[in-house]
């Protein structure tokens, strides 16, 4: 197309040639968008689960299958394996065959954004065995200390989460408090300098635990039926 | 510009150079200042933003370019952007299936990328008046510039905020970092740090050339001195 | 307060987690157009325009995707809604307001390139908000702009009239003064609980 700047501008070009050229540009990036969609897929859900299973091993170090479960109120349901993101919990068994622990999900709303955590629930000892983060935006150095710090990590060795005896709620209330201030088992020592996002983990496994331990419990015959045949721990 | 704006620039180093130190993208024409200092709070993130965006900026600027003729005045920025938000997809599919963790440091920015004023201006001001190997060595040129900017503020912010480098503690545990440099109002602290500093050396350069010219035409004056 | 309430999602993007300073987004608007007082507040009223109708249109578009199944496509289609909103703004004022036009002159199309519109529609996708959510997002998201963009002017006509050296004015200076903005703003950190 000629634009020489001597002459007077041209005719405008019809409207045809316009949506033409538009419309030929959009299917073209549609078309190349698809196939990078079509390409990446299968390795970006394969990132996904491998995170996943890093986690869910992280929390329940003795397992080493895994097998992922949705629960609600009317049960508590075996799901197939890529079922990513519908799963309430995910139950960890060891190389026997026998149920080690649940790693479940839980999140609240931290200083900048969500903070969501994977723990670990022993059902014999009714308590949280370990945390891990699973997705946070705090403060690098301040809130994310919350992944890294082992003495926050240690408030997660047994804390207490024992359901009363009718099985509809926690004892406890899992809270956290500030640092030094820890005097019972069910209570999370804060990292001092980091207390919203010390607190929004405290609130995240007091949500989940209250909402589906219980439930849980009432279920939990459904984890031990048969062997888990997944794939084995990294 | 006096010079026809249309004839083809010929392909020379400064076609590369040009975006690299004398119209940086960020130093100098301040654009694409959203995601500089957004992830730039460590220098991993800060250099692997700056390869996406020279990803797109060298994809969209070729596209660009083979299109040039095609593409009608009347609808080529929008045409542009569609070229440009194509490739911004496709950056960040490709993060996603190559590392989780990446995608997930560096966030809703990659999408940002495509509202990056660089590549819009880059294709506008640039690509669509150029031979295709001119647009790619421009925007290559742009995008070294816009990464050597990213890891300006990245290194600096990582080393005083976390102290370490890449990841890799670089004063031991006792260290305790300057935090606030990799929160937001650090970025922007940092950003005017560096505009600032090269600001003293611009004038210092100038001061200089002024002095050396000021004796240079005292020496011609000499003989007329009685 | 419910980190879901209306309010909470208001402040949220008004104070907290300010899109311009705490998120860096709209930065070349903020530094370019800060200079007077009036061309700010006038910008940033376009600017809140805009994130409402990009916001509503974002949030039709994305349940349209996601219905298809075409989420890929996602990006392609916010910015082209965006544009158009932009467009769409632009036509009306023209029409309803000549003077505010002509007044606000080549800010309004430079809105499309504004990362805080696209940021707006991305992060309300991210957090799959829905309807009203989304309104009271970008209601605060657009007062946190023009808010940061209204300080912003009133610093920089202030320091006019001061004595600064000449190696500091212009963007350095106008960034420093952002990062002490986005200091002050750091503040509002608790707030909401």
């Amino acid at each position: 197309m000629s634009r020489n700047p001597g002459t007077a501008s041209p005719a405008p070009p019809r409207s045809m040639a316009l949506i033409g050229t538009l419309g030929g540009i959009a299917i073209m990036s549609g078309l190349l968008v698809a196939t990078t969609f079509q390409l990446t897929r299968e390795r970006i859900l394969q990132n996904r689960r491998e995170a996943l299973e890093r986690a869910v091993f992280e929390v329940l170090p003795e397992a080493t299958n895994r097998r992922s479960f949705f629960l609600n109120e009317e049960g508590l349901q075996a799901l197939a394996d890529d079922a990513l993101g519908q799963a309430s919990l995910y139950a960890g068994y060891d190389d026997s065959g026998a149920l080690t622990g649940v790693a479940i999900e839980g999140s609240a709303r931290g200083y900048q954004d969500v903070v969501k955590v994977l723990y670990g629930y022993s059902l014999e000892r009714e308590c949280i065995t370990g945390m891990t983060v699973l997705q946070s935006s705090e403060t690098p150095g301040l809130g994310d200390r919350v992944e890294t710090d082992p003495a926050f990590q240690a408030n997660f060795e047994c804390l207490d989460a024992r359901l009363n005896s009718e099985s509809t709620a926690l004892v406890q209330e899992i809270v956290t408090v500030k640092h030094g201030k820890k005097t019972d088992s069910w209570q999370i020592d804060a990292i001092s300098g980091a207390t919203v996002t010390s607190a929004a983990v405290g609130h995240a496994l007091q949500q989940s635990a209250s909402e589906i331990l219980p439930l849980l419990h009432r279920y939990e015959a459904a984890l031990y039926e048969n062997t888990a045949e997944e794939r084995t721990s990294p | 510009m006096m010079k026809d704006p249309r004839a083809p620039e010929a392909l020379s180093w400064s076609v590369f150079t040009q975006g690299i130190w004398r119209d940086n993208p960020v130093f100098v024409m301040l654009l694409g200042l959203c995601p500089a200092l957004a992830v730039s709070n460590t220098a991993s993130n800060a250099l692997a933003m700056g390869l996406a965006t020279t990803f797109v900026l060298l994809c969209s600027g070729v596209l660009v370019s083979l299109l040039r003729t095609v593409i009608p005045q009347q609808v080529r920025i929008a045409s542009y952007i569609i070229v440009i938000a194509t490739f911004v997809t496709i950056v960040d599919y490709a993060i996603q299936a190559i590392s989780l963790e990446l995608y997930k440091a560096l966030g809703a920015f990659i999408q940002l990328i495509v509202v990056n004023c660089i590549i819009l201006g880059r294709a506008e001001a640039y690509a669509s008046k150029n031979h295709v190997l001119n647009a790619f060595v421009n925007a290559l040129g742009m995008g070294v510039g816009f990464t050597f900017a990213m890891l300006c503020l990245g290194v600096v912010r990582e080393v005083l905020g976390s102290g370490t480098l890449f990841g890799v503690s670089l004063f031991g545990p006792d260290f305790q970092p300057w935090a606030v440099f990799v929160l937001p109002p650090g970025g922007f602290f940092i950003l005017a740090f560096w505009l600032f500093l090269f600001a003293v050396l611009k004038k210092r350069k100038q001061v200089r050339m002024a002095g050396r010219q000021a004796t240079s035409e005292t020496e011609k004056e000499v003989p007329r001195a009685t | 307060m419910q980190p879901d309430s209306l309010t909470f999602i208001f402040l949220d993007a008004f104070l907290i987690n300010n899109f311009v300073l705490a998120m860096f987004l709209g930065l070349c608007p903020f530094l370019g157009v800060s200079g007077k007082l009036a061309t700010a507040s006038r910008m940033g009223l376009a600017v809140v325009f805009v994130m409402i109708v990009s916001s509503t249109c974002a949030f039709g578009i994305n349940a349209l995707l996601i219905r298809f199944e075409l989420e890929f496509l996602r990006l392609i289609c916010y910015i082209a809604v965006i544009a158009s909103a932009v467009q769409l703004v632009e036509m009306t004022i023209k029409k309803f307001s000549p003077v505010l036009f002509r007044t606000l002159g080549i800010f309004l199309p430079l809105i499309t390139t504004n990362c805080a519109i696209l940021g707006l529609a991305l992060f309300q996708t991210n957090r799959e908000y829905d309807f009203i959510q989304c309104l009271a997002y970008s209601l605060g998201a657009g007062a946190g702009f023009t808010l940061a963009l209204i300080l912003m002017a009133g610093l920089r006509e202030k320091l006019e009239l001061a004595d600064t050296p000449d190696v500091c004015t212009g963007a350095a200076l106008a960034l420093t003064l952002g990062g002490l903005l986005s200091l002050a703003f750091m503040g509002f950190a608790g707030l909401g609980g």
